[in-house]
């Protein structure tokens, strides 16, 4: 039986799967997959999604971060996702980037959050250099102080994925759905959802976003296309991913949980 | 300075543990540990695992544990649940085959033990053990601070 080959040139080898207004939960279906059904690495790019859809990390609690009444109303779609991370709500101005690999594709890189962090801002830097003012800043993707893109891992014994969900454009009505999260990091310094993202079309055109995204991932890969038909293995055929969309009773359930939160905040007694 | 070392010396060896040479993680004496960087606790069939400090510190805040169902079976070496941090899953590997007694249910209101106690009250799963064999694979204290140390200094 042939080994598959893993490098060449010394560079490891990727699987580049360009995708377009694919489903946000299709999506993260074959990325869990590959993740742990596939043995190669792979570079996933979906430009836009369809409707647009919330997505929360592995721990989000609904009550929480949603303004879910709103969400209940408008059926817009909630999915927790297997990485975790905050929430994003995505359309069709959303262009994803994802890339799932072999821990041992880089023998330098330790397989922990920040490292993998850091080693895919390097890819980004080089995307908008010359661009726009881009950083690594508390694990988000910032062009000057304003993040662009969400970013989540998911970390297992012998490989990781690391994937981007950007802004290229947003719905500025749609940001109300989502509530100011518990956890932030200190530079957003409390700034509501307007004034702490960007959209990227003001920096950069969206195919040019994408071709740059490709010539900086061949600098670290040697890249092969790929389509959907390569990415489906015996092993992964009855592999049942995590990822999913909360049902309606989920979400009316979470409804009560809030309003009994206001109501244990309101009737806590004041300090005198 | 002198008199502080000491205590810390003293200290250590009072809880049984011991401090490699660069001051990294702690490993404790009585442990046994995974190249996954999971450590398991023998006592008679019973196995009680969790995270290492080696790992917990390179993860950060641990922010939320995803625990099995107890009854669950665990195999040597696969995934049994994850920890949550700085936006990642990362999955936790079982350093022994067979069934889960026990849960620890605070890390549902305290994921951060974990973090602060990872070898005492950030336990994770208690297993009635399959095969005592298996603990023949995994590494001694002494083993495991050297392959911390070796895999640090290679990034």
């Amino acid at each position: 039986m042939a080994v598959s080959q893993t490098r060449s040139m010394g560079l490891p080898l990727i699987n580049l799967l360009r995708l377009r207004g694919v489903p946000i939960l299709q999506q993260l279906h074959l990325e869990e997959r590959l993740l742990r059904t596939s043995y190669d690495n792979w570079c996933i790019i979906n430009d836009g999604t369809t409707k647009p859809t919330i997505v929360m990390g592995v721990s989000g609690k609904a009550e929480e971060l949603l303004e879910i009444e709103s969400v209940i109303r408008d059926e817009i779609p909630v999915i927790r996702r297997f990485t975790g991370g905050g929430t994003v709500i995505v359309d069709q101005g959303t262009i994803f980037v994802t890339f799932i690999c072999n821990k041992d594709a880089f023998p330098d890189l330790q397989s922990y959050p920040q490292p993998i962090m850091s080693w895919s801002s390097l890819i980004y830097k080089k995307v908008f250099q010359g661009i726009g003012d881009f950083s690594l800043r508390e694990n988000d993707y910032v062009l000057g102080n304003h993040k662009f893109g969400g970013n989540a891992q998911s970390i297992t014994k012998n490989r990781w994925v690391h994937h981007t969900s950007f802004l290229w454009d947003y719905q500025t009505s749609n940001m109300g759905y989502l509530k100011l999260p518990k956890r932030a990091p200190e530079y957003r310094q409390a700034r509501g959802h307007l004034d702490f993202i960007c959209r990227m079309k003001d920096h950069i055109p969206r195919s040019n976003f994408i071709d740059r995204t490709i010539d900086a991932v061949g600098s670290h890969f040697v890249l092969t296309s790929a389509d959907l038909e390569a990415s489906q293995s015996p092993l992964s055929l009855n592999f049942e991913p995590s990822s999913r969309l909360l049902k309606r009773e989920e979400l009316e359930e979470a409804i009560f949980k809030s309003r009994a939160r206001r109501a244990c905040a309101a009737s806590a007694p004041q300090a005198s | 300075m002198a008199s502080s070392l000491l205590w810390a010396t003293r200290a250590a060896s009072f809880l049984r543990i011991s401090v490699p040479y660069r001051g990294f993680a702690t490993v404790c004496k009585d442990l046994k540990y995974a190249d996954s960087h999971e450590w398991v606790k023998v006592e008679g069939n019973s196995a009680t695992i969790g995270i290492t400090d080696h790992a917990q510190d390179h993860l950060g805040d641990v922010v939320y544990v995803e625990l099995p169902e107890e009854g669950a079976e665990v195999t040597q070496g696969a995934g049994f649940g994850a920890v949550e941090s700085v936006k990642a899953t990362s999955d936790i590997n079982s350093p022994v085959s067979g069934k889960v007694v026990e849960v620890n249910r605070e890390l549902n209101d305290s994921p951060g033990l974990v973090n602060g106690s990872p070898y005492e009250n950030g336990w994770i799963i208690k297993v009635e053990m399959k095969n005592v064999d298996e603990l023949n694979c995994l590494m001694d204290p002494d083993q495991y601070s050297k392959f911390c140390e070796e895999e640090d200094a290679k990034h």
